[in-house]
């Protein structure tokens, strides 16, 4: 369960207090897709920065799972990230030197994970993303923009998190193979998963179940769909 | 993050750039290879050095003319010297019966003439103990007598480069005539090679009896050099202390500052040349230090740039929940392993290097085990001195400004 209360981001640039978010307050249940959407500059990518922990905010609570992240010091934080958070990218960031596998095995390097578990992990993780085994030895630049994303969505899953996040997730990608890719987050959203996706397109957010309209530092509108 | 994870990433990262790997590699190797041929070389020669002051004898003491102006050689055997110990003082020594053997010497350079030749060498004047004391071993006939030095005898033993300089390689000299300083003697034996070359070549020698190097040479009873062996090596500055005391009082000096004569004893002479060649190899070794760090300034370029292209893995990393130390784990062992493998590269080369120039030169190299583990020591901690500061900087990348870095 995720819970922000209050939550406001104030950047401080040459003396001037710029507020990016002014009061975020919202609540979403274990096992839902919400869409978080608003136009550039509305401070979604903000909010997306401390809901996935890279960031904390100034005021306010945020609480994972029950426990209050908003005031923990970098170690902790990463700590957070390595547990309980799984990372989608507009623009896939994967190693490109390294194969498929290995690329998904990542976060497990980090959450201290060996092997034989570490492959067993990776390879379930793929096979919910979609990507067919055949291209599990690949290295990730030789792949589609589309299979590229599904090995991103199987690392996210790997460490088996308590949220997806996903950022433009279909921002670098056809309409055809966006289908695709938010069809498998859909997916997982029935196997359990609770994912948060963040987009300025109404097409993408209309996929989730719920769609939090964000403006200008302010939740202006909440939707079913 | 488990070492093998640590390895695994650095093999990938390091075999991703080969070129470039290779090229920063290089630098570590030319630096750990010169400082490796460097001091093998200053070893050897320092070996040789030692080797050669070894064969002039064993717990030896000589005794020269002169003040002691400290430790060190005296231009003391040459013309012009002052002329303080005589033949007296030798056989004084020799009946005060605390030496294993005394052996004065006579030693001036002099024009030598055989039939159709003539050379410049050194003519020892000296006694029959002269081989025991100072390591003289004899090829052919023999040593001079003491019945030649008794008799005033003129017989010469010749050294074995003289012989060739006089005579021809390896031709038998034994009963030929040669005339020193227009004085004929008669050879009657070759001494064997010692080794050594150039200026202090211990070959280029003539030996005669003292005594006849006093009256048709030198025309009076002074005497260049008193060889003195101690019974053993634990005897020798008590040996040194009363061959001290004795002359003093012959000389009638009351003041061991103003001695006229110097007293050396032979680990004196090694410890002095071993202080040469140590700062000798010293020098070598900073001169090529210098070439290692400009190496080690090529890791941490490399290195920097490594982290400023990779800007966006590292945020990636961070943001699947790296911690700040194993992002600094993971650039540091990619620069160590840079110059570890540099180091042994370097260690194979310096190695390489030392035997081509033993092979082509007469430089003696000594490669001591003491100097290839320093090499790998150094070069592992030129890659923490300057793997630190670019893994401290990746380490320090804000995830948000990473993961947006174009």
């Amino acid at each position: 369960m995720i819970e922000t209360k209050n939550i406001t981001k104030t950047y401080e640039n040459t003396g001037e207090k710029i507020p990016v978010l002014k009061g975020v307050s919202f609540h979403i249940e274990d096992g839902e897709f919400v869409a978080i959407m608003g136009p550039s500059g509305s401070g979604k990518s903000t909010l997306m920065h401390i809901l996935g922990a890279l960031d904390i905010p100034t005021t306010g609570q945020y609480l994972l799972d029950g426990k209050d992240v908003s005031h923990l010091d970098e170690q902790e934080l990463a700590k957070v990230r390595r547990e309980r958070i799984g990372y989608v990218f507009q623009s896939f960031n994967l190693l490109p030197r390294a194969t498929v596998l290995r690329n998904v095995m990542l976060p497990m390097v980090y959450s201290g994970v060996e092997n034989p578990e570490r492959e067993e992990r990776a390879v379930k993780a793929l096979e919910s993303a979609g990507l067919a085994k055949e291209y599990h030895t690949h290295y990730s630049n030789q792949l589609s923009g589309g299979q590229m994303q599904r090995v991103a969505i199987a690392r996210a899953l790997v460490n088996n998190p308590s949220l997806i996040l996903a950022d433009e997730p279909t921002g670098n990608l056809d309409t055809k193979t966006g289908e695709i890719v938010l069809a498998t987050f859909q997916a997982l959203n029935k196997a359990g998963h609770t994912i948060v996706l963040i987009t300025h397109e109404r097409d993408v957010a209309l996929h989730a179940q719920r769609i939090i309209h964000i403006r200008d530092g302010e939740i202006v509108k909440e939707e079913r769909t | 993050m488990f070492l093998s994870d640590l390895v695994e990433e650095t093999y990938m990262a390091l075999v991703a750039n080969k070129a470039r790997s290779a090229l920063t590699i290089l630098g570590i190797v030319i630096g750990i290879a010169s400082v490796i041929a460097m001091v093998a070389i200053g070893q050897g020669a320092k070996g040789n050095v030692e080797a050669s002051v070894e064969s002039i004898g064993s717990n030896l003491i000589l005794i020269m003319p002169g003040a002691a102006r400290g430790i060190g050689f005296q231009a003391s055997a040459g013309r012009g010297s002052a002329q303080t110990l005589t033949q007296a003082d030798a056989d004084a020594i020799a009946a005060a019966n605390v030496a294993k053997a005394v052996a004065p010497d006579l030693t001036r350079r002099y024009q030598v003439t055989a039939p159709g030749t003539n050379t410049n060498t050194s003519v020892i004047g000296t006694v029959s103990s002269y081989p025991e004391v100072r390591n003289v071993a004899i090829d052919q006939g023999s040593f001079i007598t003491d019945q030649d030095v008794e008799g005033v005898n003129r017989v010469a033993v010749l050294g074995p480069t003289t012989r060739d300089d006089l005579f021809g390689t390896g031709a038998d000299a034994i009963g030929q005539t040669i005339r020193i300083n227009k004085v004929n003697f008669r050879v009657v034996g070759v001494t064997q090679s010692k080794g050594g070359s150039g200026f202090n070549n211990a070959d280029d020698v003539i030996y005669i009896p003292i005594s006849a190097a006093q009256r048709y040479l030198a025309g009076d009873a002074y005497v260049s050099t008193i060889s003195i062996e101690a019974p053993s090596q634990a005897a020798m500055s008590d040996v040194q202390q009363q061959v001290t005391s004795l002359l003093l009082a012959r000389h009638q000096i009351s003041n061991p500052a103003n001695a006229d004569f110097s007293v050396l004893n032979q680990s004196d002479l090694v410890a002095t040349a071993s202080s040469v060649t140590n700062t000798f190899t010293v020098l070598l070794a900073a001169i090529a230090g210098i070439s290692l760090l400009v190496g080690g300034i090529g890791i941490m370029n490399m290195m920097l740039t490594t982290v400023t292209e990779r800007t966006r893995e590292i945020g990636l990393r961070k943001a699947i929940g790296a911690q700040r130390q194993d992002i600094t784990y993971q650039f540091l062992m990619e620069a160590v392993a840079l110059t570890f493998s540099g180091g042994a590269f370097g260690i194979l080369l310096g190695w390489l290097l030392s035997f081509v120039v033993t092979h082509f030169t007469s430089l003696p190299s000594a490669i001591s085990l003491s100097s290839v583990l320093l090499a790998f020591g150094v070069s592992v901690a030129i890659g923490i001195a300057f793997g630190y500061y670019p893994a401290l900087r990746a380490s320090r990348l804000n995830p948000i400004d990473a993961l947006r870095h174009e």
